[in-house]
């Protein structure tokens, strides 16, 4: 722990080979994340983990710390440009938050919370793709996702299943299930799979459980994101 | 210094556009409240008066639900031509909310499902002209007239209303913040 970066002014310890995020994280500072995940590799398609580094804007989830970096995360620049990347993602799918069993603890939710969103801003997309309802115990809501790929990870190096997959380019990119009918019941994915609980939003949810926390008792009606306690980066 | 005595009250103006009514009764669990704001503001146009068209020099509006329907395009004009200050007013004005889950279906097809004949054999959909067509979609108010600020949730909370409002009436810029900031 003998080499340091600043953040916004703040001196941060690291290891070497933690990138910016993990030693932020380590160090108890939120920067906001969705496709960041401590137990997997970074992915970097979010962006909003976005910050300044000596003057350029870099992801920080990929980014190694180095001795010296001078870096900007909270600050009004950045954070409207995270605002906009958010408003993107909600605009991109159908975030109907009333009508969602994933309100209250759902990242995607908390992170526009933290930004102070009001608006979607942007004109919708309004996708429309079918739901999977064909696992007894799981069903999947596509037009939610926002192409983290965590569960696309979870399942691959975790499960070893490789259930899920991204499919197709630009905006007609959507998460495939790996079966030949394209259906989760036709896969081995199972409630115990690290994959079945890495959702950050509300795609992958778990049949006859919706609703079972009450509203003030969910996730981030407690305490707003990012104000976990030091190395909890969810 | 030379402020009159009687500052002249700011015109409200309300409507429901394809919302539930919801985001009205929200605005009056504000309860007792109501009396502070009364004294503070009036009412025009809104489904808690009887004027029938908005008139000219509104300060405020505020517009529940999404737009749905024609009539719900020329209410929405009309408020915004009225207006200085137009309020997206919870979730269906801000991105269509649930109503919008009908984007994805065909309108003609959601109707004849639901005018269908009990044995389902024919329909029936109502065409006199006094009811307007419905849009192909649900749009959020923003698609149709300019939104000068948005106040998400479904409905926005009384104590959410509240802090907007006095914000607005007092002159600052509307803040929300958690807890009072909720989508759903």
């Amino acid at each position: 722990m003998s080499q340091t970066f600043t953040l916004d002014g703040k001196t941060i310890a690291f290891e070497p080979g933690q990138t910016i995020l993990q030693a932020a994280d380590a160090a108890g500072v939120f920067i906001p994340h969705l496709c960041y995940h401590p137990e997997f590799k970074p992915h970097g398609s979010c962006k909003l983990c976005t910050v300044k580094v000596n003057g350029r804007q870099t992801a920080s989830c990929t980014m190694r710390a180095m001795p010296g970096m001078a870096v900007e995360s909270d600050t009004e620049e950045i954070n409207a440009e995270r605002r906009a990347l958010t408003q993107m993602l909600f605009v991109e799918g159908n975030h109907y938050c009333p009508s969602c069993e994933k309100s209250g603890n759902c990242q995607l939710q908390a992170t526009a919370y933290h930004l102070g969103m009001m608006s979607t801003h942007y004109d919708h997309f309004f996708p429309n793709r079918a739901v999977d309802a064909s696992h007894p115990e799981v069903l999947l809501d596509f037009n939610r996702c926002i192409l983290c790929s965590l569960c696309v990870r979870a399942s691959r190096d975790v499960d070893g299943k490789n259930v899920f997959a991204l499919s197709g380019r630009g905006i007609d990119t959507h998460l495939i299930v790996n079966a030949s009918s394209g259906r989760l019941g036709d896969t081995d994915f199972t409630l115990a799979d690290k994959a079945a609980e890495v959702c950050p939003v509300g795609v992958i949810l778990k049949k006859r459980q919706g609703f079972a926390v009450p509203i003030g008792e969910r996730t981030y009606d407690k305490a707003p994101i990012g104000a976990t306690t030091a190395g909890e980066a969810c | 210094m030379n402020a009159p005595m009687n500052p002249r009250k700011l015109r409200i103006t309300t409507t429901s556009l394809s919302g539930c009514f919801g985001c009205h009764m929200s605005f009056l669990d504000i309860d007792e409240r109501l009396l502070e704001l009364a004294a503070l503001v009036e009412f025009d146009r809104s489904p808690i008066t009887d004027i029938k068209h908005c008139s000219q020099h509104c300060d405020l509006a505020l517009v529940e639900g999404g737009v749905c329907n024609a009539e719900n395009v020329h209410v929405l004009r009309e408020l915004r031509a009225n207006a200085k200050i137009l309020v997206a007013f919870g979730a269906c004005a801000v991105n269509g909310g649930l109503p919008a889950q009908r984007n994805h279906l065909d309108v003609g097809q959601c109707l004849s499902q639901v005018y269908r004949t009990p044995d389902g054999s024919a329909t029936a959909i109502p065409d006199d002209p006094e009811l307007p067509l419905l849009l192909d979609k649900v749009y959020p108010v923003n698609e149709v007239v300019r939104v000068d600020y948005f106040l998400p949730g479904c409905p926005p909370s009384a104590d959410t209303i509240w802090k907007f409002l006095t914000d607005l009436l007092t002159g600052r810029t509307p803040r929300i913040e958690h807890p009072l900031l909720k989508f759903d």
